[in-house]
């Protein structure tokens, strides 16, 4: 078990350093540079002894394969350096945006698993029923409607709501502030956007559980279940439900690790300052250390989360062994 | 293969059990609405989709692109059949030909990057060793990079426009396709008549177009035609978010980003209706490419 485990943390060093390579390239393709940016907000001409200065101090006018380097080692010794853009430690400012990020992801998977797993067994269990069909419906709807436009449409029935019942419109709160200093403003705050990337990624995992769902029940353990005159109820929840999770635990694991990095949209909408939100504005800003260390920061919670998600696998079903 | 002979078994007559497969297209068709009436569901969506964008012209009465400063934020009337935005545009019309730029870039970026994806994962398959260790570790990346970032900085780089965002989209589908091609190559590569038609002394290319091909196109159509959905909603995410499709070309995720959110409450109609133009289309293909998958292959999973 402990060799499979060094042995997969070896197997992603090729993806990470792939990723890196990836991210590096795409980021110096960019027509552009942070100093030039920099300087045209500031109007007029730009001199070239300036420019060369902030060059000098980024250190990109270094060679590229130095360039790599350096962003190599700091990937070794997870110092990413200073933001180009706002010159703070990236530690610190992926920090700030990590907490936000990471709750959002853990309440939508929450979300996703408090919808997914119920709807996606009663479905399979009364499988062509118009029950599986409003299901599926459900759920197909869910992959459908744009993130962003579910948030919308919640920020618009919050404020017709609000205004229905206390006659002022009611927004929830703009700044953050953590879990544990004031829960009732936080999760009035963070409930909105959870809620609807929830329902998205409950659509996934709802469809996943269904299938699964469908094809224990017609194994022949639930068949002998059954013959014994075990009650319903104990059949799906003990028998068939247990032994469907397995992809279900995949998908939602995998859907986790990339909420991580893909609620660009859905903080958009809420105006949430996430890891998304830097993301953008380190592509746009040209901010080369921090772009670099978000990728590499999303890459590596995938390739963990994918790690993770085999280990689980093996705790779940105990026909799995790693060897 | 028709060099290769085979004994004819007396029970396998032809004539025996090909009467009753000789259905008409019609009848297929109507067996197909019945066993799938939310993949029925799904293609109305999508054949009404492709009338829109096709006949355009035809049913709006107003410029997609022109402002009326006369009638801004109109409400839905006889007028305005969904009513006006900001600059007073009509939304239907803009809806409609807003099909057109979703329809585009739904199938010119699922096409592209669905046969790429095709190509790479036979031929990783096919030729396996070290092509396929190679392929195979490129399409993990690509696979771990979201989705978004990867184009957003296709974006940065190109440029924002249809152009530059029908390639920031493929470009992710490719992997995607790639893997599952794949995983049905190797089992395609396994048949005995591989087996044979290299005994054939047929070249890689004829074994791979002719032999492999057609054997993993079911998994390949299904992938596409989930990808037409996705690239539909990626397009209007990127567009929401400012890195897509650009004014005045009416594109539905665009229309969103306007006014939308500042408007939502005094205009709703502004915030709802490019919204249900987006979801019902990408609701059209998934529905349509779920019941595709389960009538040409019901044991695949994606």
């Amino acid at each position: 078990m402990l060799l499979y485990v060094v042995k997969r943390f070896l197997l992603m060093i090729p993806t990470l350093f792939g990723a890196a390579v990836l991210v590096f390239l795409l980021m110096r393709a960019i027509p552009g540079d942070a100093c030039m940016l920099r300087m045209a907000t500031g109007g007029g001409s730009i001199d070239p002894q300036v420019l060369q200065g902030c060059r000098a101090e980024l250190g990109t006018d270094q060679p590229m394969i130095v360039q790599f380097l350096i962003f190599l080692k700091g990937l070794v010794t997870l110092d990413f350096g200073k933001s180009m853009w706002s010159g703070r430690p990236i530690m610190q400012e992926v920090g700030l945006r990590f907490e936000l990020s990471l709750q959002v992801a853990i309440m939508a998977t929450l979300t996703a698993i408090a919808l997914a797993i119920p709807l996606g067994t009663i479905s399979a269990v009364r499988q062509n029923t118009w029950i599986d069909y409003v299901v599926r419906a459900f759920s197909i709807a869910g992959v459908a409607m744009p993130s962003f436009w579910l948030g919308i449409l919640i920020i618009l029935g919050i404020l017709i709501a609000s205004k229905a019942i206390w006659g002022t419109p009611w927004m929830p709160p703009i700044t953050y502030v953590p879990l544990w200093v004031d829960p009732m403003t936080n999760l009035s705050m963070l409930i909105w956007p959870a809620l609807a990337t929830g329902y998205r990624y409950s659509a996934v995992a709802t469809r996943m559980t269904r299938s699964a769902m469908l094809e224990v029940l017609r194994e022949d353990y639930v068949r002998t279940a059954r013959a014994k005159g075990l009650f319903q109820k104990l059949i799906v929840r003990r028998h068939a439900l247990r032994n469907a999770l397995l992809p279900v635990v995949t998908v939602i694991g995998i859907e986790f690790a990339f909420l991580m990095g893909g609620l660009v949209v859905t903080e958009q909408v809420f105006n949430l300052n996430g890891l998304g939100k830097l993301f953008v504005e380190s592509v746009q800003n040209h901010d080369y250390n921090m772009t670099q260390a978000l990728v590499m920061l999303v890459v590596g919670i995938f390739a963990i989360t994918n790690l993770f998600i085999d280990i689980l696998y093996g705790w779940l079903d105990p026909r799995i062994r790693y060897t | 293969m028709a060099t290769m002979t085979r004994p004819a078994s007396p029970a396998a007559a032809p004539g025996a059990d090909q009467a009753p497969r000789r259905r008409s297209r019609l009848a297929t068709f109507w067996r197909f609405c019945r066993q799938n009436p939310l993949g029925a569901v799904g293609g109305f969506v999508v054949i009404v989709m492709i009338l829109m964008a096709a006949l355009a012209d035809a049913v709006t009465f107003y410029d997609p692109t022109r402002n009326n400063f006369g009638a801004m934020l109109e409400p839905p009337g006889a007028d305005y059949w969904l009513g006006t935005d900001q600059y007073g545009r009509d939304l239907y019309s803009r809806i409609v030909y807003g099909a057109r730029t979703a329809l585009m870039v739904g199938f010119v970026s699922a096409f592209v990057g669905g046969t790429l994806g095709l190509i790479l994962g036979v031929a990783s398959a096919h030729f396996g060793g070290r092509l396929d260790l190679a392929l195979t570790g490129v399409m993990d990346v690509l696979m771990a990079f979201p989705l978004i970032i990867l184009a957003l900085a296709m974006v940065s780089i190109f440029g924002t426009g249809t152009f530059n965002v029908i390639m920031a989209i493929t470009i992710p589908f490719i992997p995607r396709c790639a893997r599952v091609v794949r995983s049905s190559a190797l089992a395609v590569r396994e048949m005995p008549f591989i087996d044979a038609a290299r005994a054939c002394g047929f070249g890689h290319v004829r074994i791979i177009l002719r032999h492999m091909v057609p054997n993993v196109f079911a998994p390949y159509l299904v992938v596409m035609t989930a990808a037409v959905g996705q690239a539909i909603l990626l397009e209007s995410s990127l567009s929401f978010l400012g890195l897509g499709v650009q004014e005045p070309v009416p594109a539905w995720g665009l229309m969103l980003r306007g006014g939308a959110v500042e408007y939502a409450e005094s205009a709703p109609w502004v915030a709802i209706y490019p919204g249900i133009a987006i979801s019902l289309a990408v609701f059209g293909f998934n529905l349509f490419g779920d019941a595709l998958r389960d009538w040409l292959d019901p044991k695949m999973k994606i």
